[in-house]
């Protein structure tokens, strides 16, 4: 335990802490560029240099090991002139563009140059210019303003794992890019937009729309997968700006995806901002008070069992609750929130979570990934997979169709009934999970969300039984959800009731006559032609597959315009904000429900945001909590039950175009065709 | 601007060079075979003349590097030529030692023979002339580096006959031309130019 002094104050630190930490715990700042915690150590920005008694010179304290008897100065004018000389180095090929620069006031360099900049230029000669690199639909690049503090390649090798960015040249000619012009592909590649410490890598999309200082800022979670990640929702008025990511360190750390980061544009297309009614076979514009009319007059006759309800990816806990009392008050149990037809056993908690929890894949030692691709859905798991096989002394292994993933990965083919085989122990694999010490198993959608879901499930229990992933403090039996809305619908009971129907008998009961409304709260993922002719309220807030289907549409409210609960894979209840409100007459969804109830004479008791949490807690006192996730008790789930030959495939087909919100993006639009579909991505500008 | 390179498609060591490859490659030890980076890119550039980037991509595949790692390699050292070089690649020397002893005659050579200056290559691809940091050889500067060969002792006349002999596909041979040896004194020796032995001293009692 070193033991040293900065700026008079003692301090004791852990072997191997470096300067610059030793000097965080003590709340002294050091301006850096190149050292990013989550990074490896760089030290060639030489901003941090800080004197050290009986040193020759000043010393880069991020990268220098605190020892013993060490006097450190962070703000003696030794250190504060080497900083100066360090920034005047750094500005004599800085363009002073910040007028134009869309990092202006929230630049690292900006601020530090308040700090250790010189009034005037002593540099005479003409600043270098550097050519602009092609990263994409999603990172635009200035590369006249790098300092090279290499941050965005270390991010691109470390944390996402493609290793595309790099510096070519030498000396003043040094540049950062990928030398041979493309796209950077990778799934997180925004977050080395925030990494960037100047305006060098900035936001396309955003380009020139808003300052920072113009903006108000939401904190939020994000909807678009089942991770849940935290966010900071920067709006302008009425309009979503921009989407940020918010420390985390149990979910998302401080990375986002690029869908989180940049969907954001769906959300003003395709919007719909008032109610409409099917007449004569074409949907016309209607007032709320039509919109509920024509429901209502649907209703009469129809018997709670004719009537059926389906939660989509992205509702909230509220809408889905208030659905649910709203099902319940009609007399109907038919209802569902697995739109894909997962076969999830409601009944087991410990069934459908993420038991390790993110964080607690750092702990685990192999790992099992059935039919799943966590690159595509859910990334941030997979950036938690690699972190912890970059630490080393880890090994996956998968059970499913191969995609490329950003670490090294056993494989063990995709044949389902292998699965049963790892569980009997006849399987190579087996052996491997039961030497582990704290094995982990992940089940994709891919492998539930098929007729013999059920068997798979109860196959993948008894191989983490039979590997002994479940004991005292370690629950290595993880279900992969895509879902937002997913681990919320089931918490909130957002299932079938007693005899009730779930989405295939939903469906079928369409088709055959026997259901004669159903209710779609933003579900868009399920075949729209099945349901016969069923009398269809969609309520949502874009016009997708749904909205077309549609006999009467309720305009609903995206995440970002209204205050919602969101359990993400792990069981963790998160809040999400209001940022702006909903466009036109569109309402908060649980409101929306309410309303309604009170027109067809069955008011649902509860007549504000804090009265339908109460009601929701009651109802499952999990939503009573936040945050931290309570471990699940273990039970038998699944149905054992033979399992059928054909491969596991992963739910998501394109990563950019999961939701309806994503599929009104331009951006994401743009993103498909480029990684996904393969395209050449249009040159803007002057490229090309 | 020269014309656009025209890139190769593809790049692949011929079996001979495969085969130096991995003995290359074989000299370290195992995790450890992307150091190999260095004399492979060199070989790839003897074999290619220059370095395309299908082969620093060959490189790079032989040992499971990532390409922009093989990139910023090459792009760091400047003795890859990551464009195209004329079969006899002149590197004139003009850091100050050369230059004091007339650097500027040999780069004014190579534009009174060839018609190139530095940073150019002559039409027909047999000359490329670039100007380079110290050599190493500043004791018989200025120096012109032609390939793997050094020139010494160059002035303007002797730098233009090489260069004519080498259009006429002669190779003179390498060294000092003005004949001295290695970097002995120029006129001939100053010291010990007799060799005349003392008497041992006298050792009391012999050896």
């Amino acid at each position: 335990m070193p033991k040293l002094k900065i700026d008079g104050i003692d301090i004791e630190v852990p072997p191997g802490t470096t300067v610059l930490q030793a000097c965080e715990m003590l709340g002294v700042e050091v301006p850096r560029f190149c050292f990013h915690e989550r990074l490896e150590i760089a030290g060639n920005c030489r901003m941090c240099l800080v004197e050290q008694e009986k040193a020759p010179k000043p010393i880069a304290s991020c990268a220098m090991p605190a020892a013993d008897n060490m006097v450190i100065h962070t703000n003696s004018p030794r250190a504060r002139k080497a900083r100066q000389g360090v920034m005047e180095f750094l500005l004599i090929n800085h363009p002073l563009d910040c007028p134009i620069c869309d990092q202006g006031g929230e630049c690292d360099l900006q601020d530090q140059a308040m700090a250790y900049g010189f009034d005037r230029g002593r540099y005479r000669e003409n600043k270098r210019a550097v050519k602009d690199k092609e990263l994409g639909p999603l990172v635009k690049t200035i590369m006249t303003r790098c300092i090279h503090c290499t941050r965005c390649i270390r991010f691109a090798t470390e944390i996402a794992g493609v290793e595309e960015l790099g510096a070519t040249g030498r000396g003043e000619n040094m540049e950062v890019g990928t030398y041979v012009e493309k796209a950077l592909t990778s799934e997180l590649s925004g977050n080395i937009i925030d990494l960037c410490p100047v305006g060098a890598l900035t936001s396309k999309p955003y380009a020139f729309t808003a300052r920072s200082w113009e903006l108000r800022k939401t904190e939020s979670v994000d909807v678009l997968d089942a991770v849940g990640c935290s966010i900071r929702v920067d709006s302008r008025g009425p309009q979503v700006m921009r989407v940020l990511p918010r420390l985390n360190e149990a979910v998302n750390e401080e990375w986002i995806s690029d869908k989180t980061r940049f969907a954001y544009d769906g959300l003003t297309r395709q919007r719909l901002d008032r109610p409409y009614v099917r007449r004569d076979g074409k949907l016309a514009p209607a007032t709320w008070a039509e919109a509920f009319g024509e429901i209502a007059r649907r209703m009469e006759g129809l018997a709670g069992t004719q009537m059926a309800a389906i939660a989509g990816d992205l509702a909230d806990a509220e809408s889905m609750y208030a659905l649910r009392a709203l099902m319940d008050a009609l007399g109907s149990p038919n209802r569902d929130c697995r739109q894909d037809g997962a076969a999830i056993d409601p009944a087991v908690r410990a069934s459908y979570l993420f038991n390790t929890t993110i964080a607690g894949i750092e702990a685990a030692d192999v790992c099992l990934l059935v039919g799943t691709n966590p690159r595509w859905e859910a990334p941030l798991v997979n950036a938690r997979l690699r972190k912890r096989w970059r630490r080393g002394g880890f090994e996956a292994l998968r059970l499913g169709p191969e995609m490329p993933l950003t670490y090294d990965v056993t494989e063990l083919g995709n044949d389902p009934a292998a699965l049963g085989a790892i569980a009997d122990g006849s399987h190579a694999a087996a052996e491997r999970l039961k030497a582990a010490k704290a094995p982990m198993l992940i089940v994709g959608m891919g492998a539930l969300a098929r007729p013999d879901g059920a068997a798979v499930l109860a196959a993948a229990r008894r191989v983490a039984e039979a590997c002994g992933m479940v004991r005292d403090g370690w629950n290595g039996f993880n279900v992969l959800h895509t879902a937002a809305a997913r681990v919320g619908g089931l918490e909130a009971g957002f299932v079938p009731g007693a005899g009730g129907r779930d989405v295939a008998g939903i469906l079928g009961g369409a088709a055959s006559g026997e259901i004669g409304l159903v209710w779609l709260l933003g579900a868009d993922e399920i075949d729209m032609q099945r349901l016969g002719r069923a009398f269809v309220v969609y309520q949502g807030h874009h016009g997708d597959a749904g909205a077309h289907r549609a006999d009467v549409i309720l305009p609903g409210a995206a995440y970002t315009e209204k205050d919602g609960l969101y359990v993400n894979m792990e069981g963790r209840v998160q809040e999400g904000r209001r940022a702006v409100f909903p466009p036109g007459e569109a309402r908060e969804d649980w409101k929306i429900i309410r309303a309604f109830s009170a027109v067809i004479g069955r008011p649902l008791p509860f007549d504000d945001l804090a009265a339908v949490r109460a009601a929701l807690a009651a109802a499952a006192p999990l939503f009573a909590t936040r945050e931290t996730p309570a471990a699940a008790g273990w039970a038998a789930f699944g149905a054992p039950g033979p399992i059928a030959a054909h491969p596991f495939r992963s739910p998501v087909d394109d990563f950019y175009m999961t939701d309806a919100i994503c599929r009104a993006s331009i951006t994401m639009a743009e993103c498909s065709e480029l990684y996904v579909r393969g395209g050449v991505a249009a040159h803007t500008g002057t490229h090309g | 601007m020269s014309a656009a390179i025209v890139e190769p498609a593809v790049f692949a060591f011929t079996p001979e060079n495969a085969a130096r490859a991995d003995a290359i490659i074989a000299r370290y030890p195992a995790g450890r075979q992307q150091s190999a980076v260095l004399p492979l890119l060199d070989l790839a550039q003897r074999q290619h003349g220059w370095l395309p980037r299908a082969a620093m991509d060959h490189v790079a595949a032989k040992l499971k590097m990532a390409p922009i790692r093989v990139y910023e390699v090459a792009t760091f050292y400047t003795m890859f030529n990551l464009r195209p070089v004329g079969k006899h690649f002149l590197q004139a020397c003009t850091t100050t030692p050369c230059w004091l002893r007339g650097s500027d005659e040999v780069v004014k050579a190579c534009r009174t023979v060839l018609g190139i200056g530095v940073g150019e290559s002559t039409a027909d691809g047999q000359f490329s002339l670039v100007e380079v940091e110290c050599l190493g050889a500043c004791v018989n500067a200025p120096i012109l580096q032609v390939n793997d060969d050094f020139y010494e002792d160059l002035d303007g006349p002797a730098t233009e006959r090489l260069l004519r002999a080498l259009q006429n596909g002669e190779t003179p041979p390498h060294g000092s031309v003005t004949g001295r040896q290695t970097s002995a004194p120029a006129g001939g020796p100053k010291t010990l130019t007799t060799l005349t032995f003392d008497a041992a001293p006298a050792a009391e009692g012999g050896e």
